[in-house]
């Protein structure tokens, strides 16, 4: 590490030194996220706790060309918070974490971007507002975090993704200089569109200190099924034939036979081994009769298009049961052995099934244990792959094996992640997925905002 | 492979790094089903107080991991991480990856503990006092004269004492007085037949009922009186162990069990009765987690001992089955915290708490966050009191918000902690066991 101890004195005054840590085993602790890669050791870690400090912070690092890395939760799952070699320096927004405004009669909420997504949700919820986007992290991801890598969740199908509640944000540019965009409003014209150029851009712009979220009132009434099929295709059928009859469940989930078969083995908690996947299904609104309409229009569409067997739940207790498949999934995929890669690639829904088969031929092809769960109606689906990262021959195979996926994504007309992010681990297939002027693009873009390319430089565009 | 079947970990050289991180790899099949998905964040204690990620698991872990492979050298500050946690089991009840974490957490503080030395003072209590209980108790004993001195009494319905001249050692903890006599000095061993029909319970004080909180050890005595249930209490028990584990003594902790093994094998029981979650917890997960260092003979009297064990409140409900029908009348509001031990660690949450809303002049009330940890780990508290106090001000915020008379715990460890947090803020709350709620609601024994 070179930070001169001149440079980590001047962020002690900002923070206060116990809110600089410079201590090996401190710092080791910020190498690393929720992703299958190397990990590299920050050489100084900054922990602001106000706005005001974190624009210092900004300005101090860059004024010492000190690459910058934000970093909220630590989840994500493409290496967006992994330091840049050499001098990188990671900053905290975790305590960052008030909840600034909620506002019921407007609809809308500011808060700071270390609020974890859950306390958030329930803070809302408690005001008898919702607050959909419900990535499976949020019990831990932080706002910030979700609006850097455009969070989705598994209500995206009717209730959209991060970027759809985001109305606005202050932002910290390169200089530590305030910059505000958006409104409180729900039109708004007069600036650059800039909260929606942020979103998705993890870190690589600036840091948001705060945000505008959109609130919308909560549904009224829900209904949870789980249909089962003996193959993938009838399922995809299904799912084809539910948004043709112009219905839009809140979630439409996929399991595929091998995910379900780790579930049942790992969970017991009933399931059908011998089907070829399984679809769970909520619809949900504004009146309980119409709820209970869209629940019987799904429930003959997964009968017309083959289901073996159809669920409803009555009850909580059965909606709780039901969705116990889809929240043991990762569970059971990960205690099955070390390491589990978890895959992103998406597809246009309607692709779903070759998606499917191309991913078991390459597991196949590769030898490797492959489940495949996702959102169906999103097409956005996450083969898991299960291996043990030691196993230097057979992480190999794991990294041919995403390759393949990738390309077959792109085949599909599809795009290398739904949600979990660029980062690290795909940025050199980014000119594969657009082309080399688009990348040229982006950084000219970066540059423009970034003159130094400080802001995680390393990640996205390369 | 698993951890179980894994070879006794043989004492290392001093301060042989090479040796240390070596010792460190055979965690490494455990340390691996870690995927750094972070979730440990949403329920650790500490790190709810610090925010930082050396406190949580994910941090100690990925620490571990650099230790064993020389990525870090520095093993006091790994180990100084390692220490900041209650081990109160929270992350591994809420790990997807079900990492056995409590495991790894053991393990690895007896390895760098073995490579760091046991601090002077921990090696005399452990290794001079805890294994030879006489001793111990002669220790607390003199220590309770002095109290009597120093000790002002708080008067508020805690029941807790402030040590003015000690609270630069005690970090001006609020802690409920030694009993004037300690449990087994008044009830000597027991033996007493059961009603026909009804099972045998030895009887497991645990440390903190025995010298702090002997009513309780009373009140368990008159629960078992009035169903009936045989009585074994022999005289000589030992710790259950984990403080010695907790701080990387296995030796003593090895010797404690061994002790306890001994004098529990002399009679047939059924049950391996508690009214301390961490000896339930203690004695049903983690020893046999550490079955290999004994001897056969004494493997299957632990197994055996290990599966009887119980806590009080599972005890009632699931094996003497109690009759406790839903009280209606109301009363005295009263509220429950899950030790982390009972819930986390046995799955014992809806025992208790069919109990307190059985019970006349009551009425129950549940506290946001009830399963959250209130920040007792035995050493920890006094290592780390400020931590403590900043995870044990959440508990006893959230203890408030219901505006209780009074709050139940099923465990010693926690009431002490919330004595002292709840003194701490001059709240007129009182701390009962359930045990001696429910033992009070019962007449027509006398214990
Ligand atoms: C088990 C598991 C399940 C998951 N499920 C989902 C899911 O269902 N849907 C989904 O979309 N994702 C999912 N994720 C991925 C991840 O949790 C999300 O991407 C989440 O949004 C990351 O939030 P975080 O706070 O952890 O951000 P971090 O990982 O800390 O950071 C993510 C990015 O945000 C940037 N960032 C953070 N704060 C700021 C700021 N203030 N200003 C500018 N940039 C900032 C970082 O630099 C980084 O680029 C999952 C992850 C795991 C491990
Ligand atoms: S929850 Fe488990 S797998 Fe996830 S980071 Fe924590 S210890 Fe590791
Ligand atoms: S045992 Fe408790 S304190 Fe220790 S790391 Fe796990 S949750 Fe945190």
């Amino acid at each position: 590490m070179t930070i001169s101890p001149a440079l980590i004195k001047k962020f002690s005054t900002v923070v206060g030194s116990t809110n600089v840590l410079t201590e090996e085993a401190d710092r080791q602790v910020y190498s690393y996220d929720a992703a299958v890669l190397a990990p590299v050791i920050p050489a100084l870690v900054v922990s602001p706790e106000t706005q005001e400090q974190l624009g210092r912070v900004v300005k101090l690092a860059y004024e010492a060309d000190l690459p910058i890395t934000a970093r909220g939760a630590g989840t994500n799952l493409s290496g967006a918070v992994i330091p840049e070699p050499g001098d990188g320096l990671v900053i905290l927004t975790n305590r960052l974490n008030r909840i600034l405004e909620i506002n019921a009669e407007d609809l809308y909420a500011v808060v700071e971007p270390g609020v974890v997504t859950a306390r958030f949700a329930a803070e809302v919820a408690r005001m008898g507002l919702f607050y959909p986007p419900d990535p499976g992290s949020q019990s831990v991801s932080t706002l910030g975090g979700n609006v850097a890598l455009n969070a989705g969740g598994l209500r995206g199908l009717k209730y959209g993704v991060t970027k759809d509640y985001v109305m606005g944000m202050e932002i910290l540019d390169y200089r530590g200089e305030l910059i505000k965009s958006g409104s409180r409003t729900v039109k708004y014209v007069s600036g650059y569109n800039l909260p929606a150029l942020m979103v998705a851009s993890e870190g690589t712009l600036g840091i948001f200190s705060n945000i505008i979220l959109k609130l919308v009132p909560p549904p009224k009434a829900q209904k949870a099924m789980m249909a089962i099929f003996s193959d993938v295709n009838k399922a995809s059928e299904t799912v084809a034939g539910i948004i043709a009859a112009h219905i839009v469940p809140c979630t439409l989930e996929f399991l595929d036979q091998k995910c379900i078969h780790y579930v049942e083995a790992d969970a017991k908690i009933g399931l059908p081994v011998e089907a070829g996947a399984i679809l769970l299904i909520e619809v949900d609104g504004g009146h309980a009769q119409m709820v209970e309409e869209d629940a019987q229009k799904v429930m003959e569409i997964c009968k017309k298009c083959g289901s073996t067997d159809i669920r409803v739940a009555r009850n909580e207790k059965e909606k709780n049961d039901i969705w116990a498949a889809r929240r043991n999934a990762l569970p059971a995929l990960a205690r099955a052995r070390p390491t589990t890669v978890l895959e992103d690639a998406t597809v246009p829904r309607s692709r779903v099934p070759e998606m499917v088969a191309a991913v078991n031929r390459i597991a196949e092809k590769f030898r490797l244990e492959v489940g495949i769960f996702g959102h169906a109606g999103d097409g956005n689906l996450h083969p898991t792959i299960l291996c043990d990262r030691r196993n230097t021959e057979e992480f190999h195979r794991v990294e041919q094996a995403v390759d393949e996926i990738f390309d077959v994504a792109l085949k599909l007309q599809g795009t290398l992640s739904g949600e979990h992010g660029i980062g690290k681990a795909k940025a050199r297939w980014m000119e594969k997925e657009t082309n080399r002027a688009t990348i040229e693009f982006a950084k000219n873009l970066r540059r423009a905002l970034d003159p130094k390319m400080l802001f995680n430089a390393g990640k996205k565009f390369v | 492979m698993s951890a179980n079947t894994q070879a006794p970990t043989l004492p290392l050289p001093p301060r042989d790094i090479t040796a240390l991180a070596a010792t460190l790899l055979e965690l490494d099949d455990m340390l691996v089903s870690c995927m750094r998905c972070g979730f440990c964040q949403s329920v650790c204690p500490v790190y709810g107080a610090s925010l930082r990620e050396a406190d949580v698991t994910r941090g100690k872990i990925a620490l571990l991991e650099n230790l064993a492979r020389h990525i870090i050298t520095d093993a006091e500050s790994v180990n100084d991480k390692l220490n900041r946690c209650l081990l109160c089991g929270s992350c591994q009840a809420n790990c997807p990856s079900g990492v056995r974490i409590m495991d790894i957490f053991l393990r690895a503080r007896s390895i760098v503990r073995g490579y760091l030395g046991l601090s002077p003072i921990k090696k005399i209590i452990f290794r001079g006092l805890l294994v030879r209980p006489g001793l111990f108790d002669g220790f607390m004993s003199l220590s309770k004269t002095f109290q009597g001195l120093l000790i002002k009494d708080n008067h508020n319905a805690a029941g807790t004492c402030q040590a003015p001249l000690f609270s630069a050692i005690t970090g001006n903890r609020h802690f409920p007085a030694l009993a004037k006599k300690p449990f087994h000095a008044t009830t000597h061993a027991l033996k007493e037949k059961a009603g026909s029909g009804r099972p045998v319970a030895a009887l497991f004080p645990g440390c903190v009922s025995d010298k702090i909180f002997p009513q309780l050890a009373q009140a368990t005595l008159r629960i078992l009186r009035k169903h009936q249930t045989g009585i074994f209490l022999p005289s000589g028990q030992n710790c259950c162990g984990i403080p010695a584990l907790a701080s990387g003594d296995r030796k003593t902790f090895v010797q404690l069990v061994r002790q306890n093994l001994a004098i529990f094998n002399s009679e047939p029981f059924d049950y391996l009765l508690t009214p301390c979650a961490t000896c339930a917890a203690t004695i049903k997960e983690i020893w046999p987690g550490f079955r290999e260092d004994f001897s056969p003979e004494e493997q299957a009297t632990l197994k055996a001992m290990s599966e009887k064990a119980i806590d009080i409140t599972a005890f009632t409900v699931d094996v003497l089955k109690a009759e406790l029908p839903e009280s209606a009348q109301g009363g005295r509001r009263v509220t429950y915290h899950d030790a982390c031990h009972l819930n986390k660690s046995l799955n014992v949450s809806s025992q208790p708490r069919q109990i307190l809303k059985s019970l006349p002049g009551l009425e129950f009330v549940e506290m946001p966050e009830a399963d959250r940890c209130c920040g007792s780990g035995g050493s920890f508290t006094l290592a780390y009191y400020d931590l403590s106090k900043k995870i044990g001000q959440r508990k006893r915020d959230n203890i408030v918000s219901v505006k209780p008379d009074l709050v139940a715990a099923a465990c010693p460890a926690c009431m002490m902690q919330i004595m002292d947090m709840l003194s701490r803020n001059g709240d007129n709350i009182q701390v009962k066991h359930v045990a001696e709620l429910y033992a009070d609601s019962l007449s027509g024994v006398d214990s």
